[in-house]
C-alpha cells in the first residue's frame, strides 16, 4: 500500500510525509515504523516532502514528540492534519 | 563473510590505506603556492591548501599540528612532501609524518625563495610518486578497516531512513573488528543524555558529557538567537528540520541500535583502544568533521545527506546516500546510494545497510566515488579562537 506519511515511534505526536505532493484536503495512509501499524489522516494544508504534520491537535506549550522523544514545544495551537514547522515548533535549547 | 574482504594499500607501519595518495602539504597559508606549483609540476600529486598555520598558539596550535600530521600519516598517503615559510614548524610536522616510516620531505621557503623552493619539491615529488605509483593493493581484512560517519544537509528522510541505513553497517561492522567513528558534538544537542547512554562505560559516557557541555559553553558564550538557520541549517528547515533536538535525534540514528562507543577522540586524535566505536569532539559542520576524522586515522567516509551536501575530501572517500528520492533524481550525480525505497517499504533497512556495506567495500577496492569524479576535496582546518 502506498504511505504518504511515516511516523517513527508510537508515542509521537507528528508525522513526516515521505511524497512531494500532498494538497488540503487529501486522505494520508501512514506507517508507524515502531509497531508496523498503518494509520490514517486527513491533510489540513499543503506539506512538503519530509514535513511534518500534527497527528493530533496539539496545544500551544504542549512538547512536540517525535523518536518517542521531546523535539521541541509548540507555540501555536496546532491542528491534526496542519503543517508543523518553523511558525509552531520552536526548540527548549538555546 | 568474503564480502567483507578488500584489496587496500598496507604500509610501512601496518596501517592499511585504500588510496594511495602523494601530498604536497603546506604547513602555512603562505606557502599554498608553492605546494600548488609542485602539484601542477608533478601529476598525480595533490596540494592540500588552507588558510592556517601563522601566530596560532596554545591548544589551537596543538590541534593545527595533529591535524596536519595526521593529515600526511593517514594510510591513504603513499608519500608526502612538506612545505612551510620557515624550516622550525616544517620540520615539526614532517618529524610527526615520520614515525609512520612513509617517504616525507619538508622544504622551506625563507632564504631560498618560492622557485628554488617549488624547484627542490617538485624534484622529490616526483621521486615519490613514481615510487608510489609501483605500490600494489594487498588483501585486507575488515578489522583493519577504519570507517567514519558524518550527514550534512539532512532533513527528516535522513533520521527516517539514510542515517539509520549507516547505523546498520555499524550494528555489522563492530562485532566483526572495524574501527569507526561518529561526531558532531553540538549537532547532539537534545539527544546528548541517550548519547550518553549508548557509552560502554559510566567513564566515556562522563568524558563525552564533559565534551558535549563545553561545546554548549561555546554556543552560549557566542549566540545571538536561537541558532536557527545556522543549526539547524537553512538547508535542513527547507528540508522539514525545525529544531536542534529533532535533528539531533535523526543524527544519533547512524550509530545504530546496539553498538556502544567506546572512547571518546579529542580532535583529529587517533583511536587507542583498539577496534570499536569512537566519538570524536568536533565542530558539525561536514567539512571540518571530516577532516578531523581523516586526520585521526580513518580511512573511508559514510555521508547521508537529505537535501543533498556535496562535500569531499583531498584524502578520505565520501561515499554519499540519500533517502530524499528528490534529491537522488535531481541530484545523481553526487549520491553513491539511494536509500529512497526505505520511505516506500519497497527496501528494508537490513537490505539498505547490506548495500552500503557493498558499496563501501568496491570503494575500498579503487571504485571512485561521486565526490571523487567530481573534484571534490574540502580540505577545512578547525581553527579554536583568534590567531596571536
Amino acid at each position: 500500500m502506498a504511505t504518504q506519511f511515516i511516523v517513527h515511534d508510537k508515542a509521537d505526536t507528528v508525522g513526516v510525509v515521505v511524497v512531494e505532493d500532498v494538497r488540503p484536503g487529501q486522505e494520508l495512509t501512514g506507517w508507524i515504523m515502531q509497531t508496523d501499524e498503518t494509520i490514517s489522516l486527513k491533510a489540513l494544508d499543503a506539506v512538503p516532502l519530509g514535513h511534518k504534520i500534527a497527528l493530533r491537535d496539539i496545544k500551544s506549550g504542549e512538547t512536540i514528540l517525535k523518536y518517542g522523544h521531546d523535539v521541541g514545544r509548540a507555540v501555536a495551537d496546532i491542528g491534526e492534519g496542519r503543517h508543523v514547522h518553523t511558525n509552531n515548533l520552536k526548540t527548549k535549547r538555546w | 563473510m568474503a564480502r567483507y574482504d578488500f584489496y587496500g594499500f598496507r604500509r610501512e607501519n601496518g596501517r592499511v590505506g585504500i588510496r594511495n595518495h602523494v601530498i604536497i602539504l603546506p604547513l602555512d597559508d603562505l606557502s599554498n603556492a608553492a605546494c600548488e606549483a609542485v602539484a601542477n609540476n608533478i601529476k598525480g600529486t595533490l596540494a592540500l591548501p588552507h588558510p592556517y598555520g601563522r601566530l596560532q598558539f596554545g591548544e589551537d596550535l596543538e590541534l593545527h599540528f595533529r591535524t596536519l600530521i595526521g593529515t600526511g600519516s593517514n594510510p591513504n598517503v603513499g608519500a608526502c612532501v612538506v612545505i612551510g615559510i620557515e624550516p622550525g614548524w616544517t620540520n615539526r610536522v614532517l618529524e610527526g609524518i615520520a614515525k609512520t616510516g612513509k617517504p616525507v620531505a619538508g622544504f622551506s621557503i625563507e632564504g631560498n625563495g618560492d622557485i628554488g623552493t617549488i624547484a627542490a619539491a617538485s624534484r622529490k615529488a616526483q621521486e615519490f610518486v613514481q615510487w608510489a605509483s609501483e605500490k600494489q593493493r594487498e588483501f585486507c581484512k575488515i578489522q583493519e578497516l577504519f570507517v567514519s560517519t558524518k550527514c550534512g544537509e539532512s532533513d527528516t528522510t535522513s533520521g527516517l531512513a539514510s542515517c539509520p541505513t549507516v547505523g546498520n553497517l555499524i550494528d555489522k561492522l563492530d562485532p566483526l573488528g572495524a574501527t569507526t567513528c561518529f561526531g558532531e558534538t553540538s549537532e547532539l544537542t537534545g539527544a546528548e543524555m541517550v548519547c550518553a547512554s549508548r557509552a560502554a562505560s559510566k567513564e566515556v559516557a562522563d568524558e563525552f558529557m564533559r565534551a558535549f557541555n563545553a561545546y554548549q559553553e561555546i554556543i552560549e558564550r557566542h549566540k545571538t538567537s536561537d541558532l536557527s538557520e545556522s543549526q539547524p541549517t537553512k538547508g535542513n528547515i527547507a528540508g522539514g528540520l525545525t529544531t536542534i533536538e529533532e535533528k539531533a535525534f535523526g543524527n544519533l540514528q547512524k550509530i545504530g541500535r546496539k553498538t556502544k562507543f567506546i572512547g571518546v577522540l579529542e580532535p583529529a586524535a587517533a583511536p587507542a583502544k583498539g577496534a570499536g566505536l569512537y566519538f570524536m569532539d568536533t565542530s558539525s559542520a561536514a567539512a571540518e568533521c571530516v577532516t578531523l576524522q581523516a586526520a585521526a586515522g580513518f580511512v573511508v567516509h559514510l555521508f547521508p545527506t537529505g537535501q543533498g551536501n556535496v562535500i569531499g575530501n583531498p584524502i578520505e572517500p565520501v561515499i554519499k546516500l540519500t533517502a530524499n528520492p528528490k534529491t537522488a533524481r535531481t541530484m545523481s550525480e553526487h549520491i553513491d546510494l539511494d536509500v529512497s525505497g526505505i520511505l516506500r517499504r519497497e527496501m528494508t533497512l537490513d537490505q539498505a545497510g547490506d548495500r552500503l556495506i557493498d558499496i563501501m567495500i568496491r570503494t575500498c577496492n579503487g571504485r571512485l566515488t561521486c565526490a571523487e569524479a567530481l573534484g571534490h576535496r574540502e580540505f577545512v582546518l578547525t581553527k579554536l579562537y583568534q590567531s596571536a
